[in-house]
């Protein structure tokens, strides 16, 4: 830069505002068993397992293969109607994950716009908004669950409307949070001088900054839908039969639990399995995010 | 164009808060013509920022509400647009720069993007005519090597780098005002000297109406042609600025430059001004200056100085300068 007479050119050094963030290691486990478990509920069809509904009297309970009555026919023995509990469990995680990722998906849209706008416009709207959230927080999901299972039936759609229902007042509460500490960052009040609208500054200056928290939010509540929706279907209001589902395989092998253990212990690890990888996702992901992120 | 580009008259604007009713700005009335800076200098809470966002509209609600007065811009008064004509003035016919570098930029998105926004929206460019219209920014902002850091991120960027990009973002219109709001407070001595030059250069260019809110009277001496010097709300004294840092009218304006520490001056005691910034929810009647004025008299704790002409365009609010009576002064002598 030219030199003004009297002053010192100096150069204008891009200093970084933040130092470099040492990326933590990416976490092995949880992306192996989320994939292993992603890849084969994908590609479930094409696994060549049996059908998991196909019912056979003649192999009911029978154990997993290294026992002394097992075989590789069914790696992880039958259940009571001798179906293959192996297949159940892979086609159990359509199910589940569908559940989990839906479920997850719709409560954050409408949680993140409610707590976008609560935050943006404040006064009256935000009161109005936060006191609605309340109450939503308020009320148990596995009511609400029954309920719907009562009146109108158990079904996929039900089990997702009953948890996202209540769910996205989570969502609503902590983005409103970080909305409130956005909008005093000088760039939001030099949007509205620049004459931007509240559509654009809630859009393209509120959103993409809150997208590390929400994204941080959903990975850890998808664990959390699971479980929900897998005690539903152990309750028989969730995922109702013959659709394999985690739940509802643990409620069936409950009272055969100290003669054929298999039959809710595999189905109880897959569930274990998977939340506990999405919850060591989640921490990984907040961690790197941002450590600020902690009481999440 | 004749006439000034802005012209305030007589702006009130209230704060209504659980303490009472603050007079954020209490009848301020200025004007600034083509091609012109005008100074706003005051101490923190003497109106000055909240006299920008008057310009725009753009006060805190619901707590603040702009009570009376005409801005006129170009001889249209603001203050009578809808929100929606707001918004088309916001930016293409005013322009603000504020004062944190570090937090004027939205981290998630890059300069080129952020810089392409205003183009677009005022111009409607697209595509390579609006990159490089971007770039041509940048470049007038005097960033080195503009087209590569379009590409760049906030936090890639120092503090000075990023007020230029926000300069750059400001005259995108390029505006026929100018407001900015103590745009060099953040950044260290060197750099400032370079933004003040800059700004000269683009007001030059685009013969941009300048309003320069400060608390740092050097920097009025610097860049201002006039200055408004505010407080409690009101403007005290205003004139060109050699004339006020020779012969200031009223009796804070001389102690403000008083207290300016100065090279070679033998090593004393610095002046400081005596007393506390009156609480703005709870103002006495009279002059709001008179518990700290060392020229005060009884009829300033009375009656509120109104604004009185000290010559062709050096206006002040002082009984010192003005009114039929001048009463025996209590303690020190008038100007």
């Amino acid at each position: 830069m030219p030199a003004e007479p009297g002053t010192l050119a100096l150069p204008d050094v891009a200093v970084p505002a933040a130092p470099a963030r040492r990326a933590l290691r990416p976490p092995g486990f949880p992306f192996a068993i989320i994939g292993l478990f992603v890849l084969a509920a994908v590609v479930a069809p094409l696994l060549g397992l049996p059908d998991p509904h196909a019912q056979s009297l003649r192999d009911r309970f029978k154990p997993p293969a290294w026992e002394e009555a097992g075989s590789w026919k069914h790696p992880l023995g039958t259940d009571r109607l001798g179906r293959d509990l192996l297949s159940r469990i892979v086609w159990g995680s359509r199910v589940s994950l569908a559940a989990g990722v839906l479920t997850v998906l719709v409560a954050s849209a409408f949680g993140a716009a409610v707590g976008l706008t609560a935050g943006y416009y404040g006064g009256r709207v935000d009161a109005v908004l936060m006191r609605a959230t309340d109450a939503t927080m308020s009320f148990p999901v596995i009511l609400l669950a029954l309920i719907l299972a009562v009146t109108v039936g158990p079904s996929f759609t039900n089990v997702v409307t009953a948890i996202a229902v209540i769910l996205w007042a989570r969502y609503a509460r902590v983005i409103r949070g970080q909305v409130l500490t956005l909008m005093h960052l000088d760039f939001v009040a030099q949007a509205r001088i620049a004459g931007a609208g509240a559509w654009r500054i809630i859009t393209r200056h509120l959103l993409p900054n809150t997208l590390g928290t929400l994204l941080v939010l959903v990975t850890l509540q998808i664990g959390y839908v699971i479980i929900v929706e897998a005690s539903l279907s152990f309750l028989g209001a969730g995922i109702p039969p013959p659709t394999p589902a985690w739940g509802s395989m643990i409620a069936e092998g409950r009272d055969v639990v100290t003669r054929a253990w298999w039959v809710s212990l595999f189905p109880g690890l897959a569930i274990l399995l998977v939340v506990l990888a999405f919850n060591l996702l989640g921490d990984w992901l907040r961690d790197t995010f941002d450590p600020k992120l902690r009481q999440l | 164009m004749s006439g000034p580009v802005i012209d305030v008259r007589d702006l009130r604007t209230h704060l209504v808060t659980g303490w009472g009713t603050v007079k954020a700005v209490d009848g301020v009335s200025f004007t600034v013509a083509e091609g012109e800076t005008l100074g706003l200098v005051g101490e923190s809470g003497s109106g000055k920022s909240m006299t920008c966002l008057s310009l725009l509209r753009l006060v805190p609600r619901p707590a603040a509400r702009i009570l009376g007065g005409q801005i006129l811009l170009d001889g249209e008064d603001l203050l009578a647009k809808s929100e929606a004509e707001m918004r088309k003035i916001r930016g293409r016919r005013i322009g603000m720069i504020l004062q944190d570098p570090m937090s004027s930029l939205n981290p998630v998105f890059s300069i080129g993007m952020q810089v392409r926004e205003p183009v677009a929206l005022y111009h409607g460019l697209r595509g390579s005519a609006l990159a490089a219209r971007a770039a041509e920014l940048l470049a007038a902002v005097r960033i080195p090597s503009p087209a590569e850091r379009l590409r760049a991120f906030p936090h890639q960027l120092s503090g000075g780098m990023r007020q230029r990009v926000v300069g750059a973002m400001a005259i995108a219109a390029p505006p026929r005002l100018l407001i900015a709001d103590e745009p060099t407070t953040s950044l260290d001595l060197t750099i400032q000297a370079q933004y003040l030059g800059l700004l000269e250069e683009l007001q030059e260019r685009h013969r941009l109406a300048l309003v320069f809110v400060t608390h740092n009277l050097g920097i009025v001496a610097r860049i201002c042609d006039r200055v408004a010097v505010m407080y409690a709300g009101r403007i005290v004294e205003m004139g060109p600025v050699r004339r006020l840092f020779t012969r200031p009218a009223h009796p804070y304006t001389r102690a403000l430059l008083e207290s300016i520490p100065r090279l070679g001056a033998r090593a004393a005691r610095l002046t400081a001004i005596e007393g506390q910034p009156p609480d703005l929810a709870r103002l006495a009647p009279g002059c709001a200056f008179a518990p700290r004025c060392p020229s005060v008299m009884e009829r300033c704790r009375v009656e509120a100085p109104p604004e009185t002409v000290v010559e062709a365009g050096h206006v002040t609010r002082c009984w010192l300068e003005g009114g039929p009576e001048v009463g025996a002064p209590s303690g020190g002598t008038p100007a």
